[in-house]
């Protein structure tokens, strides 16, 4: 028991801060929220219904719980928009993040690659807001100016490719389907370029020895080998995606009780929601409604829990702690 | 031999030539496109990023006077002074609690963690650096905003701030500790050191830069943060009284935020100066931190 000395054991306890942060996080998420999974059972995540009900009448009892007439807490339609704009994200994403990779790692001159590769990784660093505040004064503009007529003339017989069944504002799906893919990009794109910095020489050369060219090599044999890292690094940045709030909250436009019909419709994701709404929530004097947001922040705080866990067991040891 | 990417010579191997088959020129072809669609790929990310600079530079700077800085926002308009004073006190006062816990933390990690609670920490520390700041933001309302009765406070934003940046602090302390050579933790033991001097006066001494980096890089977090400290520091157009709580407090994330989405061009030119003010801190200390750790290697 030589170990147990009282400075190993005040380390050890500023170390489990971390993991105590987490479960106190649960803990009082769950707690908050109890009479709300309660009254709202599993069609919480099943209807799309959100309504706080008439606040200004007196609160009625409703299956034993003191709730305003008329409240329902159904929350489909922000889970659907929360995942939607997540995998459009990652649609746009991953190609961009692997040409990038192999841009940086294979094709970059070398004496520009540092700075170049520097470029990528501050994509990281810029703070969501300051990224929600491009997305209003150039990405939504250009949505509604540009890139949805572009859409809706090549793809707009489709339905849900048509600019003109929605609003058109350019708030909406697609807006922050490409600001998502915008920063989730360094975190596959600089852990793939780390993955193949580590690919070792032999097998390049006796790709080259074979005869293949340059593009094959890289394609053919080295992205092969880092395949796994690849996909935790693609797990790791959906999970960001799912809990990005600000930069979402600002170009998604705000949709309240329905399903995004095209590419272009107003959408609220769940992290969006929670932030949006929680002034109005606090105007019910039974609290049902605050309790029901608490309730949104624990699915989602598990769903990303879940999500990174996957990524980290996935590619363990190969992501940067953080973008550096 | 190299094949090194840089080797014009390697091109040539693929150059056409006369009498060649249609699959070579097949694999010419998609060597040629391949390689375009990466920079392709790369511009992508590259003039997103340009243009955000240059948009945030531009319309920040023709937004800054002297008034910013000295006077505070008088609803949509005025100056900024209570939200830089705000952001600076939320951001310092984070450090004053993550600093401790989590170097001490990853000193644990280091230098004590190769078990299976190590192992456990590392993983919940990386879990928690993927949790989504508006969670932690509701974590912290319910428990410091209405729990604790503090209401919108500079304590319950710092503190938010701190469980935000501390699995930060502590993963990158320990990956500097780690780098610190095996015999110099051997030569102090054998010069009769006890864990406490061999752990914060010779290793922990020896990585301060790393240390100091990841402090830097959690400044640079918490001053770039918004969502976890809407409901946690709530707004004030008010200079910082020094009350700890019961006293909300502006800071210049919620001017991008919320200025933004008023009609006035004026207050649209403060979300703006806010932006560069936050980006200039931001991309500083990231920047330099990224040079001083490429000339140390």
């Amino acid at each position: 028991m030589k170990n147990l000395t009282p400075f190993r054991l005040s380390l050890a306890g500023l170390a489990l801060v971390i993991p105590c942060a987490l479960i106190s996080i649960v803990f009082f998420l769950t707690t908050y929220s109890w009479k709300a999974i309660g009254f709202n059972g599993f069609g919480f995540l099943g209807t799309i219904n959100w309504s706080l009900g008439n606040l200004y009448a007196n609160p009625v009892h409703q299956h034993g719980y003191l709730v305003p007439p008329g409240a329902k807490y159904g929350i489909l339609a922000f889970i659907v928009g929360t995942l939607l704009s997540s995998f459009l994200a990652i649609l746009f994403a991953v190609p961009i993040s692997i040409g990038t990779a192999m841009f940086l790692a294979e094709k970059a001159p070398a004496n520009l690659r540092t700075a170049l590769t520097m470029i990528v990784e501050l994509v990281a660093v810029v703070p969501s807001v300051v990224f929600g505040l491009w997305g209003i004064f150039v990405l939504v503009p250009l949505i509604a100016h540009v890139i949805g007529p572009a859409i809706t003339a090549t793809l707009g017989f489709i339905p849900f490719f048509n600019m003109n069944n929605s609003t058109g504002s350019g708030y909406g799906l697609l807006a922050a389907s490409i600001v998502l893919a915008l920063m989730i990009t360094p975190i596959i794109a600089t852990t793939l370029y780390d993955a193949l910095d580590q690919v070792p020489r032999e097998l390049r050369e006796s790709a080259y020895a074979l005869g293949a060219t340059h593009f094959e090599v890289v394609t053919g044999t080295m992205l092969p080998t880092v395949r796994v890292t690849l996909i935790g690094a693609i797990v790791l940045a959906l999970g960001r995606a799912l809990g990005e709030t600000m930069a979402v909250l600002m170009v998604s436009g705000g949709a309240l009780n329905y399903l995004p019909g095209t590419l272009f419709t107003p959408i609220s994701t769940m992290a969006a929601f929670i932030l949006s709404q929680l002034d109005s929530a606090l105007q019910d004097p039974s609290e049902m409604a605050v309790k029901s947001l608490a309730e949104i922040a624990l699915v989602l705080f598990v769903i990303t829990v879940i999500v990174n866990a996957a990524a980290r067991l996935l590619a363990r040891g190969t992501i940067r702690v953080i973008q550096l | 031999m190299s094949f090194s990417s840089d080797s014009p010579d390697l091109e040539l191997v693929h150059r056409p030539r006369s009498g060649q088959t249609s699959l070579e020129t097949r694999r010419y072809l998609i060597n040629i496109i391949g390689w375009s669609l990466c920079t392709i790929a790369f511009l992508l990310v590259a003039i997103p990023m340009g243009d955000l600079i240059l948009t945030i530079a531009v319309k920040g700077a023709s937004a800054m006077s002297l008034k910013i800085f000295t006077t505070s926002s008088n609803g949509m308009t005025g100056g900024l002074l209570n939200a830089i004073v705000g952001t600076l006190v939320l951001s310092l006062g984070s450090l004053v609690f993550a600093v401790p816990i989590g170097v001490g933390g990853g000193v644990y990690l280091s230098e004590y963690g190769q078990n299976h609670l190590g192992a456990a920490i590392r993983f919940l520390a990386d879990t928690l650096t993927g949790t989504p700041s508006i969670v932690l933001g509701y974590f912290a309302y319910i428990t410091m905003v209405i729990g604790l009765g503090w209401k919108f406070s500079v304590l319950a934003g710092s503190i938010t701030l701190a469980i935000m940046v501390v699995p930060y602090l502590a993963r990158i302390t320990e990956l500097s500790l780690r780098r610190v050579p095996t015999t110099m933790r051997e030569a102090a033991y054998a010069l009769g050191a006890k864990d406490r001097t061999v752990a914060l006066r010779v290793v922990l001494a020896a990585a301060l830069p790393g240390v100091m980096t990841s402090v830097l890089l959690s400044l640079a977090i918490s001053v770039g943060e918004t969502a976890p400290l809407i409901y946690t520091a709530g707004w004030s157009n008010y200079l910082w009284t020094g009350r700890l709580t019961h006293a909300p407090v502006g800071y210049l994330t919620y001017v991008i935020w919320t200025f933004i989405n008023e009609p006035s061009e004026k207050s649209h030119a403060l979300a703006f100066a806010a932006a560069l003010l936050v980006m200039l801190v931001v991309l500083t200390i990231n920047v330099s931190v990224r040079f001083i750790l490429r000339k140390r290697t």
